[in-house]
This record gives structure tokens, sequence and C-alpha cells, in this order.
């Protein structure tokens, strides 16, 4: 049974078949069908017209050639982008900058990732991303291996590998080499507000036992401990996934994020499992959590309905508009246990927002360049300042931007964290488990199962998918 | 006028044929092809892999879960339907209280019609936001709050609606049947008023009460347009996937929670875009398509009856 090459023959026909339709009908539609006439000649440039020692043009940007942006629009919006996209256009000023934003990458994408012609920059995240473990399988994306071993447009003596903070390149790379560049600097942890804490007496809680002993505390004095966005588990899995990794340390991550069935035996999950199960058994949630968006969740949060809420540093920016002026958003780590392996400093830290650059896009110099801008301070400022939230370009923030309290907040966690940041690769590489994981923190959430239910459906589903 | 006859039948029919095989024909044939390889969906490279995509389908719980639960959607909806919007037809139409002996509607049916009829006119994006509203898991919900209002659910923990793996598709049916009833109270409006009065006297004058002339008269002589109505409620149960992949709870596209309110839509569309296994999700299309295609069978044989005239 021939395979590629049937195929490839079929696809003459499919192509023949689609002039002649064309022709028949004149319809320019057709054209979208989902085995559109995939080209899988590389129209790009080739690496080898770059000359990394050049730092104005190490990519041999064709300064007329047009320049496709799209953006995924979430929680940081995409005016920022447009800030980069003037910082391009001030190097190209023949460059016709197209810049489009939307929520939902895969149905935009992916019919022009099969048609072979997709956008030069693509910021593929949110619930709608097309994973980069499959544009990887299917040969799209072009490795950044020479944006890194370029020049650093601030200081041409560095390269840009050398500029970005730890942990960046780990979530850029995809079966051993780097295809993503992660941009934003997240941090994962516990928000409260800090105006509710200093009126009511409480104080951030550093340990388990004291959050335990605080969420009674704040239950009695009618408002809910806990809200989490229920509609979408993710939220909550991440926090008994950090939970787990303090517990158990880098070693259990490791075998956490490859699947290793064994690692779900480990005492660490049981133990910390157990603990957080507490916040359920003690009846802490938010009357509704577990049904609300992320909105209903996070803006009940904003009104003091609940006391604590988990999510990434995009949250500030994400509730601009219903946090009240006086709020104080305040993040802090998720509390520790004891016995646990790292401090309680130690914070789920990552770049994540993959900007990639398709391997048949027209203009991959000039997508390399753009990224390349992206990563200087005069970008990053204003990505802090538009988007509130951090890059991952290292002290990519100067004194004269002026943060949000909750970013602020952030940046003074990763200072205390120090090498103390520690993140998941999973949810990039098993996006199976991670949706089983999450399934299943639903239904823990929701009394439906206990911790060793939990348990044992997620060292099922590990032990599945890594078969698969 | 024999003459040329042909060429002006063929001239009509060419690009309709042409557009119906390009744009559903051809598409079919490809998800065929497509059912057989491993194709990721983000580019045009692929592996021959036989029927092992089928294979794996009869054994994917998931799957068959959502294969139950498409079929549960098949025989609640219509029948629900069909009942609700029969019973309203009737009363808007021949169940009034003929006062002067004639026969006619109840009181305000002109009003009532417009009211049912209105949920028609939304948009699914409006309900599905419409609904939410009414599904919201605490106090703010409509559903919740009235519930606890009248202190028939607890404030501390609320219904969950939408996140309730028991309520979840029945919620889903829920919103079907209201914005589906109207639609078919309108069409089977239109059928009664083609029932000629005089029948409906003869059964008045015999001392047939609602009961009787409903099923004895009405009922048998919609049975063309209930037929109709059966086949099209079977399309939207098959489908369904707007709202269930915009209301309930999901990584991408629904079907939470836990798979309690997936369909086999839903399940191909997160394989499909989510999980980069394009081939996958094509031989789940192909099991859709050969399932649409028994039922339409099935159901046309089976509602087939002698037509009357009249």
């Amino acid at each position: 049974m021939g395979s590629a090459n049937e195929y490839n023959r079929r696809d003459i026909f499919k192509r023949a078949a689609g002039i002649a339709v064309l022709a028949a009908a004149g319809s320019p539609l057709l054209a979208a069908c989902a085995a559109g006439a995939g080209g899988s000649d590389n129209k790009g440039t080739k690496s080898s017209g770059y000359n990394l020692t050049d730092a104005k043009n190490p990519f041999g940007v064709d300064a007329r050639a047009g320049l496709e942006v799209f953006i995924f629009d979430g929680g940081y919006g995409s005016d920022y982008a447009k800030a980069f996209e003037a910082v391009y256009a001030k190097s190209y000023p023949d460059a016709k900058i197209n810049h489009q934003a939307d929520k939902d990458v895969t149905g935009k994408l992916q019919p022009r990732f099969n048609a072979g012609s997709p956008p030069d920059v693509i910021d593929d995240s949110g619930n709608k991303q097309i994973k980069l473990d499959v544009l990887v399988d299917s040969n799209q994306l072009t490795d950044l291996q020479p944006l890194l071993d370029a020049p650093y447009l601030d200081d041409p003596t560095r390269k840009v590998r050398d500029v970005l903070m730890p942990g960046t390149l780990d979530s850029g790379t995809v079966k051993g080499k780097v295809y993503n560049l992660s941009y934003v600097y997240t941090v994962f942890g516990l928000w409260y507000s800090g105006k509710l804490f200093r009126e009511h007496g409480w104080t951030a809680p550093k340990t388990w036992a004291d959050f335990i002993a605080l969420g009674s505390r704040i239950k009695a004095a009618g408002i809910a401990p806990l809200a989490h966005q229920g509609k979408y588990p993710y939220y909550i899995n991440v926090a008994m996934l950090d939970m787990i990794a303090k517990q158990g340390g880098p070693e259990l991550m490791k075998r956490i994020d490859n699947l290793d069935p064994t690692a779900w035996d480990d005492p660490a999950v049981k133990t910390a499992m157990d603990a957080f199960y507490q916040v359920v058994d003690q009846d802490f949630l938010l009357p509704g959590t577990n049904g609300m968006t992320h909105t209903e969740s996070q803006t009940a949060w904003n009104q003091y309905k609940a006391a604590f809420i988990p999510c990434g540093s995009w949250l500030e920016n994400e509730q601009l508009a219903s946090t009240p002026a006086d709020f104080e958003m305040t993040f802090m780590p998720m509390p520790s246990l004891p016995g646990d392996r790292m401090p309680f400093e130690a914070i789920r830290a990552g770049a994540g927002e993959p900007f990639i650059v398709p391997r048949q896009g027209r203009n991959v110099a000039g997508g390399l360049e753009f990224l390349r801008m992206m990563l200087t301070k005069e970008a990053s400022g204003k990505f802090a300042q538009t988007a509130n939230s951090l890059t991952c370009l290292k002290d990519g923030v100067g004194p004269e931007v002026k943060l949000k309290p909750g970013t602020q907040s952030t940046v003074v966690a990763l200072k205390a964290a120090g090498a103390n940041t520690f993140n998941y690769q999973y949810p990039n590489t098993a996006s199976k488990f991670d949706e089983d994981l999450q399934n299943a923190s639903g239904e823990l959430m929701a009394k439906r199962i206990g911790p060793d239910e939990w348990i044992k459906r997620a060292k099922e589903s590990a032990a599945k998918n890594k078969s698969a | 006028m024999r003459h040329g006859k042909y060429p002006f039948i063929v001239g009509f029919l060419f690009l309709p044929m042409v557009l119906y095989a390009g744009l559903v024909l051809w598409p079919y044939l490809q998800t065929f092809g497509y059912s057989l390889t491993d194709w990721s969906g983000q580019s045009q490279q692929m592996d021959f892999v036989g029927l092992d995509n089928y294979g794996k389908l009869f054994h994917d719980g998931v799957f068959l879960g959502a294969l139950g639960h498409n079929v549960l959607l098949l025989t609640v909806l219509p029948v629900a339907t069909i009942v609700i919007a029969l019973f309203f037809a009737f009363m808007l139409n021949v169940g009034g209280r003929g006062g002067t002996g004639g026969v006619q509607g109840v009181r305000g049916s002109a009003f009532y019609k417009v009211v049912f009829f209105f949920p028609q006119v939304l948009s699914i994006a409006i309900l599905a936001v419409l609904w939410q509203a009414v599904y919201r898991t605490d106090a703010a919900g409509l559903a919740n709050g009235v519930l606890i209002k009248l202190g028939l659910a607890d404030a501390q923990h609320p219904v969950a609606w939408l996140s309730d793996p028991d309520l979840v598709l029945w919620c889903i049916l829920g919103v079907l049947v209201w914005s589906g009833v109207g639609f078919y109270l309108v069409l089977f409006s239109a059928a009664m008023q083609s029932i000629p009065r005089d029948i409906y006297e003869a059964a008045l004058l015999d001392g047939a009460g609602r009961g009787q002339t409903f099923f004895r008269i009405t009922l048998p002589l919609l049975w063309e347009t209930v037929q109709t109505a059966w086949v099209y409620l079977a399309i939207v149960a098959m489908d369904a996937f707007a709202l269930v992949a915009s209301m309930t709870p999901g990584r991408a596209y629904g079907g939470g929670p836990d798979h309690h309110s997936e369909l086999m839509s839903t399940y191909l569309m997160r394989n499909f875009l989510a999980f980069g296994e394009a081939g996958y999700a094509c031989a789940m299309g192909v099991v859709i398509f050969f399932f649409t295609l028994i039922l339409s069978v099935v159901s046309l044989r089976v509602t087939r009856r002698e037509r009357i005239e009249y």
C-alpha cells in the first residue's frame, strides 16, 4: 500500500478537478475547500539567505515585501501588536502591513495552512489554538534557530538567546527544536484583594494549614473563601498541579510531563490532592462557581463575593473594566504543605503566548525580523503598558514604565522566587491527557469524585496517552 | 417546441449540478478518503492506515457515549416537539368552544401564534446567550433565582444546570424544544386550515368532543405534515452542535461536564481541530453520514401512509 505517493497523485487529481470546477462555476469560494490546492514547496526565503553577523538586517528582509500579522485577540487584546507593527514600519516604511486579530485561530488559519498560504507571524494562542505539536509534525513552522543566534537589537554584541527569561526556550521547544517564541511571561497562583484583606485584618497565608484556617474565618465573615472558573476546569487544575509540583519536586513533574503512569502512585500526589480536597470538603467554594465562566467568576471575585481565585497574570488586564479602582489586586504563590520539596516562594512561571513564523509564509524573513523587534526594551515596555503583563525579555520593563498593582505584585513575587520557578510541559505536548485531567478536576470540584478517583483517572489517562 | 428542449434543460441544470458535485459530493468523497488516513488536518502529509480509524472508533468510550446522546435526542426531541406543537396548533385553530356553532380556536389565538413563533426568529447565538443567563449557576441566574426565592433550591448549593452531568442534556433539549415548537405550530396550523371545515362541522353534529375530533380527524389528515416535521426534527437532533458547543462546559466545543453532553459532532470537531486527528474525525463523519442516511430511509418508510385527497 503505497501511501505518500498515492496521495500526491490524488493531489494532482484534486487540483485538476478543482480547476475544472473553478473554471466552470467561476466561484472563488471553492478554493477554500478543505483540501485546497496545498502547495508543499517552500515559498519563503531559504535559510541560506541569512547573514547573522549583520545586526541591521540579519535575515535579509525585502524592504518592500508585505507582512501579515495574525494576533489571538484574547486577554491581552491586540493593541500591543499595533505598537509593534509601528516599530516594524519605522524600519521598513514601504512594507504593507496587514494586521488581523481574532479569537478563533484554528477556524481562521487551518484552511490557510492547508492551502499553503499562512500569515507571516501568528500569535497562536487561546482556546482555539492550533496545537504546536500538530503544526511541527506537519512541517509547517520555521525553525527559530537563526532568530536566537541573531544580534540583539538593543545591544548587537549580545545574541537574542542570551536576553531571554529562563524557561522561554523550554516552552518554545517542540520535539527538540525551538519553533515558537513564547513572548508573554506569565506567573500562576492565587489572587486576592489587598483592600478586602486589610479591612478584615486577614493576612495572606503561607502554609496550606493557614489557608484552611483563614478560609473558615473568611466563610464566617459571609464571604466565600474560593472562587474558580468552573466552566473551564483548566484554572483550578493549575492550582492542583502546582501543589503536586511543590510537594513532589521537579523530578515528579518530569515524570508527569513524560506521561509516566507510575508518577501518580507517588505519595506526594496523594498528600497534595488530599490536602487540596479540603476546599471542596469544607464547602469553601463560591455558590455556583463550578458552572461559571471565567468572566462570571472573576467578576464575582471583583465584587468581593469570594476572597481567592486561581489565575495566571493576565487576570489584571482581563478584568480591567470590572475591577474597582481601590481593589489592590495582589498575587500570591500556592501555599505550602509540610514536607514540600520547593519553598513557599516557588511559583509556576513560564513564557506563554506562542508566536510562530509559518514555513510557507510569503515573508519568512520579515516574520523573523518582527519577532526580533518584539524583543527590544521599547517593544517590551509597550507591551507591559498596553497589556499589563511581563514579557520574556530579561529586565524587559524599565523603571519608566508604570505598572498596575497586580502586575507589580507579580514582579515582586518573581524576584522572591528567584530560581524557584517551575512549569509543566504536558499541556503543550499531550492535549488529550490535559483534557482528561481537566475533566477529572471538574468532577472533583463538584464533589462527584474524591482525590483517590481523581488520581486513578489521571493514571489511566497517562497510560492510555503514553501508548497512543 | 420539442426542438431545443434538451439544451434548454441542460443549460438550467448544469450550474446547480456542478455546484452540487463540487460543494457536496466531492467533499463527501474526500471525507471517505481521509477517513482511511492518519491526516493531522494541518498539512497535506498523511499515510494510509486502512480501516484502523474505524476499529478505534468502536472502542472509544467517549464516541459511543456521544452516539448514545444523539440517539436520546433523536427519540425525545421529535416526540416532544411534535406533541407540544400539535396540541397548541389544535387549540389555536379548532380547540375553541364554538359558542356560535362555528369551528374556531381559543380566544387570542392570533396573538399566541406570534408569541410562540418568536423564538424561531432568534439566531442560535442569541439563544445560547439567553439561555446561559437562565441556566446561570448562581442566584443571579433566572432559573436558580426563582427556585431559590421559592425555597426549592439552596442558595449555598444552587442547581448546576449545564454543569450537572444528569441535567445537561435535558437542559439542551429544553432549549431545542422551546425554540422549535413555534415553527412546527405554524406549520401544523397551516396544514389544519387546509382541512375542510365541513368535516369538523359534521363531527360536531355527530357529538364528537375535542379529543375525538383531534384523534379521528385532525391527526390522520395531518399525517403528511407530521412526517415532514419528523424528518426535519431528526436532522436538528442529529445536529444540535451549535448549542452544545456554545453552552456546555469543555475545553473546545463543549460536551462537558466530563463528556456528559458530548455529541458525535462536537467530538468530531475536537478531534479535527484541537487534537490534530483529522483522519479519525473523518471516520466519525462517515459514521454520522451512514447513521443519518439509514435514519432518513427508515423514518420515511415507517411513516409512509396513503395520501388522502380532499
